[in-house]
Parts: C-alpha cells; sequence; structure tokens
C-alpha cells in the first residue's frame, strides 16, 4: 500500500471510530436523561419519598423509619378519622421557640389517595419515570399540571424548608423545576431500566 | 386575639406562639385538657378545632383565631355526651390523666364514622397513649358509645 492510501485509510478509521464514539456518547446520555436523573434525585429525597411509599404508613425523618403513632394514609391520603395528618401537622412548621422534635407543618399535609400512591420509593429510574408520567397514577395530571404542581404546591416547597433537624432536598428548588421544564421539553423520555 | 372556645368568645392577650393548650390551661382556667408531652407524642392535650381532633400543644394560638374550639369541658354542656356516658358505664378510666384526650378523639371519630369497627377505633386512637393500660375498656366504650346515636341517644 502506497503512503497516500495509508494516510487515506487511517483518516477513515479515524472518522469511523469519532463517529462511533459519538453514536456511544449519544446513546449513553440522551437528551432528557441527565434532566431526568436530577428530577429523581429530588423525588427520591427522604423529604418527598417518606410520603410517595408503596404501603399505607408513612415514613418520617432522614432515615425514613415508619412513623410513630401507627399513623396511616387513610381513605383519602389526610389519615383517618379521629387521627387526620392535620391534627398534628399544622399549616406551617411551628415556631423554632418550640424547640426540636415537633411535627412539622405545611399547608394540606398529606400522602397521596390509596388509589393513587404515586409511589417514589424504592423505583428505578425507569419505573419512576414512566409512574410520573402515568396519569392513572399521578391524580390526573399531565406533563404541565405535574410542573406546576412540583413548582408550586406549599407543600412540595416545604421540602426544602422542612424546620428543626430535618434535612431539605439537596437540590436548590429552581434548579429542580428547571431540570423538570428541560426533561419535559425533549418530550420526557424514560430512561431504562 | 379572639378566641371561640366551647361556644363562647374570649378575648385574651398572649403571645402569638403561645402554644393553645397553655391558653386553655393557663390563661382560661379550662385544665381538663391535659399536659402530656408537648410534643404531640402522646394525645393527652387532644381538643377539637372545626370538630377535628387536634394535639392542643403544639398548636400556636394564633392559629386558632377565629375558628371552632371545643375542650372536654364543651363536649356536651351536661357532661352527657354517648362517649361520656359510654365511660362511665364501662368504668374505663383508671388514673385517668389521658382519658381526656382519649375521649375526645374517639368523639372525633364517631362523628366521622358512626359504627366504627376495632381497626377502625385502633386507627383513631392509636396515638393517644394510656399508661395504665385501658385500651381495651376503651375500645369496648367506642363500641358502647356507637350504640347509643339511635333517636334519643339510644340505640
Amino acid at each position: 500500500m502506497s503512503q497516500a492510501s495509508r494516510k487515506l485509510v487511517l483518516a477513515a478509521a479515524a472518522g469511523l471510530l469519532a463517529f462511533g464514539a459519538c453514536a456511544v456518547a449519544e446513546r449513553s446520555r440522551p437528551e432528557g436523561h441527565d434532566d431526568f436523573a436530577i428530577v429523581q434525585k429530588v423525588l427520591q429525597h427522604p423529604r418527598c419519598q417518606n410520603c410517595h411509599i408503596p404501603g399505607d404508613a408513612p415514613l418520617q425523618l432522614d432515615d425514613g423509619r415508619v412513623h410513630g403513632q401507627n399513623v396511616v394514609r387513610g381513605a383519602h391520603g389526610m389519615g383517618t378519622p379521629g387521627l387526620g395528618c392535620a391534627a398534628c401537622h399544622g399549616q406551617s412548621n411551628p415556631p423554632a421557640s418550640y424547640g426540636a422534635h415537633m411535627p412539622p407543618g405545611a399547608p394540606n399535609w398529606r400522602l397521596p389517595p390509596p388509589g393513587q400512591k404515586m409511589v417514589f420509593l424504592g423505583l428505578t429510574a425507569g419505573e419512576l419515570c414512566r409512574s410520573l408520567k402515568d396519569p392513572a397514577q399521578n391524580g390526573g395530571r399531565d406533563l404541565e399540571a405535574l410542573l406546576h404542581h412540583v413548582s408550586e404546591d406549599a407543600l412540595v416547597l416545604w421540602g426544602w424548608d422542612p424546620g428543626h433537624g430535618r434535612v431539605p432536598v439537596d437540590v436548590p428548588h429552581d434548579q429542580f423545576v428547571a431540570a423538570f421544564r428541560r426533561w419535559i421539553e425533549a418530550g420526557a423520555p424514560c430512561p431504562e431500566p | 386575639m379572639k378566641l371561640l372556645v366551647n361556644g363562647k368568645e374570649h378575648e385574651v392577650t398572649v403571645p402569638a406562639d403561645m402554644p393553645l393548650l397553655w391558653v386553655l390551661r393557663d390563661v382560661l382556667g379550662l385544665t381538663g385538657t391535659k399536659y402530656g408531652c408537648g410534643m404531640a407524642q402522646c394525645g393527652a392535650c387532644t381538643v377539637h378545632l372545626d370538630g377535628r381532633a387536634l394535639r392542643s400543644c403544639v398548636l400556636p394560638v394564633s392559629a386558632a383565631a377565629g375558628r371552632r374550639i371545643t375542650t372536654i369541658e364543651g363536649l356536651d354542656p351536661n357532661g352527657d355526651h354517648p362517649v361520656q356516658r359510654a365511660w362511665a358505664e364501662l368504668d374505663v378510666v383508671q388514673c385517668g390523666y389521658c382519658q381526656p384526650g382519649q375521649i375526645m378523639a374517639a368523639a372525633a371519630l364517631l362523628s366521622e364514622t358512626a359504627r366504627p369497627s376495632d381497626a377502625d377505633i385502633d386507627a383513631a386512637l392509636s396515638a393517644n397513649l394510656c399508661r395504665c393500660g385501658t385500651y381495651q375498656r376503651i375500645r369496648a366504650a367506642v363500641h358502647r358509645a356507637a350504640g347509643m346515636t339511635g333517636p334519643g341517644g339510644r340505640p
């Protein structure tokens, strides 16, 4: 093979390699997947997933232990008659003067209702993504309604201001909402598995 | 600040963050509601806010202004609420300290669930602790009270 031919073959091989590398990169990081990873990190933070559970006993604190007092979800996600969530969880966190170990508070303190549990706990990225988009599981919300929910719902926002002794969600809320929006704009793709 | 307690309006001058329980007991003299843990863990301080059970030890009084507060003293003007009668008939009380909270939680349950099952009762009262262990009599008395809710307050 002549010198010129060898250069041509090498150039073609390098081109193929570059194309291949590019293709691999596209396969491993499709548009929207990085943003969904941010969304997943937030949804599976204890402040969120402690109440987005497959069972009926909510979890509590940073280690996600079973909530004390045997409290349960109830028929509407608001606890049971005689022991509603609001029996202890007020409209806002207690004043700082009350000290540690007080029940936190936010408007409409609740779990998802039993018919649409919106489970976050224990799901893979793909499972979480698909259930998040499923109106049968997410309270009948389309993607814009989901975005509105995570942007403005007072109970969601509590996750960034959880009061004494609780770790807030560790992705800033504005970055979370921006990632959620970009994920939607990318077609809300779901990773596998 | 105006508070509506047991159907009567009270004007109180207290810090906005004072727990409702403090106001009830120390300012208004309604000592039937008990202090147990002070952190919504035991249920001794249970009252009704707009008809729903509430732990008064963790609610800033300012959050109760303008709402309907009912304490054990106001559950029935003559102490003759079906739950109170059932409690007396079955001699539920031992030391008695937790019982105002138990009764208020039971009354809240029956206001929403007229014929509760054992499971309903357990779910409603699981956060009202009784160190004397009167739970079996409490459950029986809630069933007894549920049977008193027909015409005239009797089955």
